[in-house]
């Protein structure tokens, strides 16, 4: 009753912001009425998870007339709706202050409501058609927040690659759906998990699936839009976005590959697992290149996707290999990934918004110094950036602990693929890991530390009250995450039991806080304890040195090895930072090369430093692709000027065709 | 001492031997490439005299002293003093970069180690191990005459491909004596022709840049 | 009960002798130079003169600047308590494996950096981005060598791997080699030790943590460089620990085997500074863009230790 109230309340809200939009308080009234239906759909999400063996259903009499629409909600989307409505809680309250400064807000709010209820709906559909459509919606409404800033050029050809996209991820996801429902088929998840789809329709599931799915999540290289569309939407949309919407296609991954379609071969387990250590090092390549604040975290969530995907396809591989526990343990992991990230991506993303409406820029090449002047943001920005980089005691750590342990225990499989594959991974997602590190040192060191880099970064205020609690929320939810790992493994392991057969054990030998899976002597990891101790070491080296030492403390201007440079300029910036890495790895993979350019002696010109970089996705794939079809469309495009005889002959040949296809499927 | 200890050890000396092929890839300095290959060919000299001594064979100790006294003392002394006198080009010319070439070359140990293990399987896991590192240093001489521009440097990736020849004469028991001397021999020609090769292109063109060579193939026109 | 007594003696431990380790490299180091150098005491001296004095913060610092220096010596302590010298039956044992304890050091490394771009100096940002450089491959390389240990062990957990290594069931085996290789080259370049960095070098176009730390004075730089010190002998015990178990106390050894133990860490853990002080007196530094190659080379190691128990094991 209160899922379905505050489902109902969202299109009324997007009404209401039609309707009165003209008046400032409606947003904030709209962004509140979210809120709140997010925090019922999360309390909701909550009494579902765990306990229930039965999961509630209902039929209701909508869409087509002989197809009614099947919802429910078991232990899969019940995690999924808490990750959804926490941050869509977060990113609602974040918006009632923020979206006072935005320029295009009447073009946002409607829109936001109505995202939120299409997520709903696609975590708690229980057939095709519900499902398709409200990934669809999604799909539309948040094409439409992107787009709601369109006299930049960037937004609307953002717009227009996400639109695309995602056009290419239904289109994927019908015929897979299509042909787990069969001829004639029933379109409601009951029927399909019974269903034996055969070899052939087994194998293009699978892939159809992956290629959906994927594009939606940002598995390279289907990546390519997301880097675009999330930074072109408004902040709190591209937290959204970034943080809630990736997950609900990894949502219908899961879904698909572990759930509805039965017999799964570890091939494709191991194709996602490489597939995603791939993503995870190619996404954080690219961010630690990247200049742009919200295109950085955009590319990060490549990476982030990219783990969890690890995880995934390891939980598949193990699964089609029938070792069951330790299929348990990669998909836990994989899960708690999705949820740390759910929450320390919102919160990077509202920090980066609150940048953005304090100082109106997102370039780090202008920042700086932004501590100071906003400690609130700055702290919990930290704490985000910090978790992203899997620091203990902090809950990205603990997933890549779990994901890492379960690798691991990869090469036990007796496949010579997975023996030889799994290191790979593991050096692939150990560089991820480490290079996420020096990504959101450079983030953040460029943006709030230092000097200021220009006169916006040096004037600006934190943000309104709102907008530093729901961003001091999350990251007191990074800590807790981090902290009690096994509480949330024990949740998770509610979740990963029907999809595995069983659920995740922690060893008993050690107890609540001590993380342990497999057994107690194959290594465990206890945040609460280590958080303990590490407090008291730090407790103790303070009070020692204090004791010991002198307290005298002075303010005095930098020495910088005895040539202070007054001037902000002089500062490492962004770029500079990053040359190191661009040369150890860009040389080969983004072709980055530096030029130089010195001026004749006696000449008054600059010297000028080029750096030129080639996105070798968009060179390789994508632009061979637009000129194939261009190629393609000029000589179909002759097909406007034939003679009837000529148009006679296409129907003629197109009827052959026909006839020849139904002669050979009933020689098959 | 077991004999699992034993191999142990010979093993651990292969290993040394791969990975001094690892730091032929590495170097960038010719006369550092000539030292490690130099370390090569001692751990090679160590390789056959623990296999001497393990097997129990004595002809093997002479390969020892033959690798010792030919390639780990005469070649790179040779080379070295070629280098100087003909005053060539100290730096390595890559190819491939460093750091692709040595991702190549963890390739190609994963491949060798892929290709051995089914072969073997009936096998003991001593040879297996053997083999698979004796075919890789095989492959990491084949790789760095591939990637590395230098006369030079090419005449060093010829003689660590034949160390890995080598490396795998001794491990494996019986392997008569008659085969290593023809081997040492081959080496030693292998070298003469290079270095008569040397003065050659030194001075036709000035340079020891085999792609000076290439205007000269027959199939262009 | 015994296993809270012996945790707190590690934990005093590893404070304590850091200093010494320090000054006994620097002292044989000068030695091996033809100088006589400062007695190996030295450290302890410089640490309390430095916590005498005044510290000096910049006008730009925030307050990353004035606690990142705690934050380091604690995490890398508590690191350091983690790694089983003497015995392996400590309180702390399960809470932390290799993956933590790697975490752990990223966590120092991580506030390190953020400190040295905090005042806004050019020399801070040059530093922070070399040592994150360096990083981004050694963590990995470490990554690969638990990988392989693990694989091998079956475990992750140092106290495991010892009880492992010490129970016989490992020969002397070439992945062994290959790891021990990529966690010596990854130990010198985590702690900046030549060929990497060079710890006594102020030249700015080589320094890499020098040049993070340039601004720290007085108790924060006191922290900071104790902080280092107790890096070096956490990775020189690591080593010891993990290729050379033997000599630790297992559980229920009683206290004769922990003093065993002791003697066996400490005779180890010098020898090991004694070939570090060799091996740098005897190498010199490489070029900035060199270190991928070095470090990418120790991660193929790694990679390597791991494909290569698939021959020897038949895991």
């Amino acid at each position: 009753m209160l899922i379905a109230s505050a489902l109902l309340s969202l299109p009324l809200l997007a009404l209401f912001a039609v309707l009165a939009g003209r008046r400032e308080v409606t947003h904030s009234i709209v962004y509140a009425g979210c809120f709140v239906a997010s925090v019922a759909l999360f309390g909701g999400g909550l009494t579902y998870l765990g306990g229930h063996s039965a999961s509630p259903s209902w039929i209701l009499p909508l869409g087509l007339p002989w197809l009614k629409a099947h919802f429910s909600i078991d232990n899969l989307s019940a995690l999924f709706l808490l990750m959804i409505n926490l941050g869509a809680a977060a990113a609602s309250v974040f918006a009632i202050g923020y979206s006072q400064h935005l320029p295009q807000r009447r073009r946002v709010t409607p829109f936001f409501p109505l995202f939120l209820l299409a997520m709903n709906l696609v975590l708690m559909a229980d057939d095709a058609f519900v499902f398709l459509v409200s990934w669809e919606f999604m799909s539309l409404s948040s094409w439409l927040m992107v787009v709601s800033d369109h006299t930049d050029e960037e937004n609307r050809k953002a717009g227009n690659v996400y639109l695309i996209m995602a056009a290419f991820g239904t289109f994927c996801l019908l015929p897979a759906f299509g042909l787990m429902a069969g001829p004639g088929g029933d379109f409601t998840f009951a029927a399909m998990r019974i269903k034996d789809l055969g070899l052939m329709g087994g194998f293009m599931v699978a892939l159809l699936t992956i290629l959906g799915a994927g594009s939606k999540a940002g598995l390279v290289p289907l990546h390519a839009w997301l880097p675009l569309a999330h930074p072109a939407a408004p902040s709190h949309v591209s937290a959204l976005m970034s943080g809630v919407m990736t997950k609900v296609a990894l949502y219908g991954m899961i879904r698909v590959l572990l759930d509805l379609h039965g017999q799964l071969s570890w091939h494709w387990g191991a194709g996602l697992m490489m597939v995603g250590g791939i993503t995870a090092v190619m996404g954080v390549l690219y961010a630690v290149l990247q200049d742009d604040l919200k295109k950085l975290l955009a590319y990060s969530t490549v990476e982030n996707i990219g783990i969890a995907v690890i995880g995934l396809g390891l939980a598949i591989a193990f699964k089609g290999d029938g070792q069951v526990e330790l299929a348990a343990l990669a998909l836990v992991a994989s899960l708690y990934h999705m949820v740390n990230h759910s929450v320390f991506k919102t919160l990077l993303f509202l920090g980066a918004g609150a940048v953005i409406s304090a100082t109106g820029h997102r370039s780090l090449t202008v920042l700086g110094g932004l501590l100071k002047r906003m400690p609130w943001t700055g702290t919990a920005f930290l704490v985000g950036a910090a978790a992203i980089s899997a620091l203990p005691p902090l809950n990205g750590f603990v997933s890549e602990w779990l994901i890492l342990q379960s690798l691991f225990k990869g090469p036990g499989m007796p496949h010579w693929a997975m023996k030889f594959g799994v290191p790979v991974v593991a050096a692939f997602l150990a560089l991820a890991a480490a290079l996420a590190a020096t990504c959101f040192v450079r983030a953040y060191g460029i943006t709030f530390l230092g000097r200021p880099r220009s006169a916006d970064a040096a004037e600006a205020e934190d943000v309104s009250f709102g907008m530093r609690w729901s961003m001091a929320g999350l990251a007191v939810l990074c800590v807790v995450l981090g902290v009690i790992p096994v509480t949330v493994t024990d949740a998770l392991s509610h979740v990963v039991r029907p999809l595995t057969g069983v659920g995740f054990a922690v060893s008993a030998d050690l107890g609540w806080p001590w993380l342990s899976p497999v057994s107690a002597t194959r290594g465990a990891y206890s945040g609460t304890i280590l958080m303990m101790f590490g407090l008291s070491l730090f407790a103790i080296a303070i009070f020692v040195v204090h004791r010991l030492g002198t307290q005298a403390l002075r303010r005095a201007d930098p020495w910088d090895c005895g040539h202070p440079e007054d001037i902000p300029q002089t500062q490492y910036t962004s770029q500079s930072f990053a040359q190191p890495l661009r040369r150890a790895f860009g040389h080969t993979i983004f072709q980055a090369r530096e030029k130089v350019v010195m001026p004749e002696p006696g000449d008054m010109a600059p010297a000028t430093h080029k750096v030129s970089m080639i996105d070798p996705v968009w060179s390789g794939l994508y632009l061979p692709l637009v000129r194939g079809i261009d190629w393609i469309a000029d000589h179909v495009n002759r097909l406007q000027y034939l003679t009837v005889r000529g148009y006679l002959l296409m129907m003629f040949l197109t009827l052959v065709f026909m006839l020849l296809v139904v002669a050979v499927r009933q020689q098959l | 001492m077991s004999q699992q200890f034993n191999y142990d050890i010979a093993h651990l000396i292969g290993a040394t031997v791969l990975m001094a092929g690892f730091g032929l890839l590495y170097q960038r300095r010719v006369f550092a490439v000539l030292n490690t290959f130099a370390f090569q060919a001692l751990a090679l000299a160590a390789a056959a005299a623990w296999q001497a001594h393990i097997q129990d064979a004595p002809h093997l100790y002479f390969t020892a002293a033959i690798a010792l006294l030919f390639k780990a003392l005469a070649v790179p002394f040779a080379l070295h003093w070629l280098v100087e006198r003909l005053g060539i080009h100290r730096t390595v010319e890559t190819a491939l970069s460093i750091g692709w070439t040595m991702i190549v070359g963890v390739a190609l140990v994963a491949l060798s180690i892929m290709l051995v293990l089914p072969v073997t399987a009936a096998a003991s896991a001593l040879t297996r191990e053997s083999l698979a590192l004796a075919m890789s240093v095989v492959l990491l001489g084949m790789l760095m005459m591939i990637t590395r521009r230098n006369a030079v440097t090419q005449v060093v990736g010829f003689m660590a491909l034949e160390n890995g020849l080598i490396l795998a004469a001794v491990s494996a028991k019986g392997m008569p004596l008659v085969v290593e001397i023809s081997i040492a021999f081959s080496v030693l020609v292998a070298m003469t022709l290079f270095g008569i090769f040397f003065f050659r292109i030194r001075e036709r063109f000035d340079s020891l840049d085999v792609a000076y060579l290439e205007s000269y193939r027959g199939d262009r026109s | 009960m015994n296993a809270m007594l012996w945790q707190l003696v590690q934990i005093v431990l590893v404070v304590a002798l850091a200093p010494l380790v320090t000054g006994y490299v620097r002292w044989a180091k000068a030695r091996l130079n033809g100088r006589r150098g400062p007695a190996p005491i030295q450290p302890y001296r410089d640490l309390y003169r430095l916590l005498q004095k005044e510290a000096i913060v910049a006008h730009s610092a925030s307050w990353i600047f004035r606690a990142a220096p705690y934050v380091t010596f604690a995490s890398v302590w508590l690191a350091a308590c983690i790694v089983p010298t003497f015995t392996t039956n400590m309180v702390l044992a399960p809470a932390a494996d290799l993956i933590a304890l790697v975490a752990l050091l990223a966590v120092g490394r991580f506030w390190t950096a953020l400190a040295g771009m905090d005042v806004g100096t050019s020399f801070g940002g040059l530093g922070a981005s070399r040592e994150m450089l360096i990083a981004s491959l050694a963590e990995p390389a470490m990554l690969m060598v638990t990988f392989s240990l693990s694989l091998l062990s079956g475990t992750t957990a140092p106290a495991q791997i010892v009880a492992f290594i010490l129970a016989g069931n490992v020969g002397v085996e070439v992945s062994l080699g290959l790891a021990l290789a990529a966690l010596v080259m990854v130990a010198l370049a985590e702690n900046g030790r030549i060929p990497i960095d060079n710890p006594a070098t102020h030249l700015e176009l080589t320094m890499v943590h020098e040049a993070m730390v340039l601004e720290y004075s007085g108790r924060h730089l006191a922290m900071i460089e104790a902080a280092a010190m107790i890096r070096l002998t956490l990775y020189i015990a690591l080593i010891a620990t993990l290729f050379a178990p033997w000599g630790i106390a297992q559980p229920g050894a009683g206290a004769a085997g922990v003093v065993i133990g002791m003697v066996a860490f400490l005779l180890k853990t010098f020898s090991l500074a004694t070939t570090l002080a060799l091996f740098e007196t005897s190498i010199a530094k490489m070029r900035v863009f060199r270190y991928a190659d070095f470090l990418g080379g120790a991660l193929l190691l790694g990679l390597l230790a791991t494909i290569f128990l698939y021959v020897s094991e038949a895991v």
